[in-house]
């Protein structure tokens, strides 16, 4: 009997215990709710006006669309992707974003490999031009950048803008990759090197398996930056609906139907899918990219 | 298998340290030696020396005859097994242990019986499929090892592989990796600041201390016969009693007086220190040579009180004191002590050692 009433007694507390910690984490959870709400509102308009006919769009704002009777509609998404060029133009941004996003990767890899474990004269020199590069503004280089891509013929093609972003994004890339190499432990490499590994062979199978988070993470940063480029695709690849990308489109979308809400929140939802659709299938190795200079996963 | 030899080798590091000073070792084929000394001898850059992973700044090394100096670690063919076991991560035991033969393109028939035989040599055979973080610490150090054997090296290079595992672990891996060494009958050079495993493990100690050989022996050699004060003092466990002593001579003998107690020295003994009567030496003893006495000698009695009693079970250590000095005695446990008691003990007066004050080199 004693012992039964004990358990009791042990449950309560533990029941208590539970209830306690619950109450003093709803202030802290309410406002993160909060914020998330917040956050997420003018995507959410956004989402809800592209489904909407265009004369409710013009008569009432997005929150009224949860009103009885229910009015929605794809024709906005059918209209942007057959007639504005936006199936062509989501083609084009995956054909830039794609190999800009495998190149600096790629590069930044061996780079950073080369920065952290070999030896070589200047060495932490050099380290320090390329982190420097990170603070130069975009805007400086486009100007010159521009005028040599116009006498090697690269302006208007992609392979001008997968070089453009991929020198872009190479700073960050070596910092990110070389800062988290430099964590790893210097003995795995050395008794690769004692196996009979070549610095090649240490790349593909030791590093590059062992860094797959900051790869990930870096991988989605540049695809995002990329995907969501406006200047940089604008001033070297033009305006072509050939290669336009669909930031370029729908910036045109605005100039050319600058009343056309319920065409432009479509295009821009399209925009924003597949962003979302990586981010959230690699985000786990996302938040331990971030982290991963200064704690290791 | 094969000969190793180190030829006045130094390693300078930047900035001008000097961390290894003018090393001469001959290692013979099939030999386990083991490089011991306290941290920052350096007994580690010696090995990474000789495994090509720190450059030589000065002297030679030579591996079967042949010049090793700017031969990269991959064609030493050498194996070393690091003290943090060093293995990749992402791949399974099999794969750790078959990475080197994949690398230099073994046939897959001969890297699969490679494998499965250091891994019964090992009995990690149900490991194999495992990753390393699946392992406990001393499976992993097993796999290390595996890795190693498989390439069938001409030397394999440890560098204080053991101590990352806990004590118990230790013993048994102490243990393993001497009878993997009869077995596998290579040259082995082993690293470590621990004297019990240097002691309990090699056929040749070098000892070494701010990157210098202090002596090099046998185990035995070493702990019988150090050649000065360091060397007494750090093999051996407990340490090594060491006292100031005045060397007298009185009616024709002489005499080494610690001040509460003196000490006749005859025959040999007493030649030696003939050339330092009235001066300091200093006198050293092994915990167990102080021979303990049920009632006190007339002559060479240390006549001490019990301080700290450390009962082992087959041994019992005293933490004993004269008036001015403290010693470490090792006694067999017949006796029942009690702390604040008297206790008399005789020195064997075979087994004191003598070192100069000045250059701590044994009086010999």
């Amino acid at each position: 009997m004693k012992r039964a009433s004990g358990g009791d007694a042990r449950r309560t507390r533990r029941g208590s215990r539970i209830l306690v910690r619950a109450v003093l984490k709803t202030p802290l959870h309410a406002v993160i709710v909060v914020i998330c709400f917040l956050w997420l509102l003018p995507s959410l308009g956004l989402f809800v006006s592209s489904l909407r006919p265009r004369h409710l769009i013009q008569q009432s704002g997005w929150w009224t669309a949860f009103e009885t009777p229910f009015q929605f509609t794809l024709d906005n998404y059918s209209h942007v992707i057959e007639s504005s060029n936006m199936g062509r133009s989501f083609i084009n941004s995956l054909l830039i974003a794609v190999p800009a996003t495998v190149f600096p990767t790629v590069i930044a890899v061996f780079t950073a490999y080369a920065f952290s474990r070999l030896k070589f004269f200047g060495r932490d020199a050099v380290f320090l031009v390329i982190v420097g590069l990170l603070v130069v503004p975009i805007q400086m280089t486009l100007i010159p950048v521009l005028r040599v891509f116009n006498q090697l013929r690269l302006t208007g093609t992609f392979l001008g803008v997968w070089l453009a972003h991929a020198a872009y994004g190479l700073p960050f890339a070596i910092y990110l990759l070389r800062n988290f190499i430099d964590e790893l432990p210097v003995e795995m490499f050395e008794s690769a090197q004692m196996d009979g590994a070549s610095h090649f062979r240490i790349i593909v199978s030791l590093v590059i398996p062992t860094s797959v988070p900051a790869l990930a993470s870096l991988a989605i940063f540049q695809f995002m930056w990329v995907w969501n480029d406006l200047l940089v695709a604008l001033i070297y690849l033009g305006g072509t609906p050939d290669v336009a990308p669909m930031t370029v489109t729908i910036s045109h979308l605005v100039s050319s139907q600058g009343s056309g809400w319920e065409y432009l929140t479509a295009a821009a939802f399209i925009s924003m899918l597949l962003p979302m659709i990586v981010f959230f299938s690699l985000q786990k190795y996302f938040i331990r990219g971030i982290v991963a200079g200064s704690v290791k996963g | 298998m094969a000969t190793v030899e180190l030829k006045n080798l130094c390693k300078v590091f930047d900035g001008g340290v000097k961390a290894v000073n003018e090393v001469n070792i001959t290692i013979n084929d099939k030999e386990f030696v083991v490089l011991v000394g306290p941290s920052g001898c350096g007994k580690t850059t010696t090995l990474r020396m000789i495994a090509g992973l720190e450059e030589i700044t000065d002297g030679e090394l030579y591996i079967d005859g042949t010049l090793m100096n700017d031969i990269p670690p991959k064609d030493r063919d050498i194996a070393m097994v690091f003290q943090n076991y060093a293995l990749y991560p992402h791949m399974t035991v099999y794969e750790n242990m078959s990475f080197g033969l994949r690398i230099r393109k073994y046939p897959k028939e001969e890297i699969k019986t490679r494998v499965h035989e250091a891994a019964q040599i090992l009995d990690i055979e149900e490991l194999l499929e495992r990753r390393p973080k699946a392992l406990s610490g001393g499976q992993r150090q097993r796999v290390a090892v595996g890795r190693a054997i498989v390439r069938k090296p001409k030397v394999f290079l440890f560098d204080e592989p053991l101590s990352n595992l806990d004590a118990k672990l230790r013993v048994q891996m102490r243990t393993e990796l001497s009878s993997l060494h009869t077995r596998l009958q290579a040259t082995m050079i082993y690293v470590t600041h621990d004297q019990v495993e240097a002691m309990t493990m090699g056929d040749k100690i070098v000892v070494l201390r701010d990157g210098l050989i202090q002596q090099i022996g046998s185990p035995l050699e070493l702990y019988n016969n150090p050649k000065n004060r360091f060397v007494a003092g750090f093999i051996g466990s407990p340490p090594m009693n060491i006292i100031t002593s005045m060397v007298k001579e009185e009616g024709g003998k002489i005499i080494a007086d610690e001040g509460d107690f003196q000490i006749v020295l005859s025959g040999s003994m007493g030649d030696k220190l003939k050339s330092y009567v009235g001066k300091n030496v200093l006198l050293g003893i092994r915990p167990e040579d102080l021979v303990y006495m049920a009632s006190p000698e007339k002559a060479n009695n240390i006549k001490t009180s019990i301080e700290v009693i450390e009962p082992l079970g087959a041994e019992i250590h005293l933490w004993v004191s004269t008036k001015t000095h403290h010693f470490i005695v090792r006694v067999p446990p017949r006796w029942d002590f009690t702390v604040g008691d008297e206790a008399n003990f005789k020195p064997d007066l075979n087994k004191i050692q003598f070192f100069d004050v000045g250059t701590e080199e044994a009086i010999l």
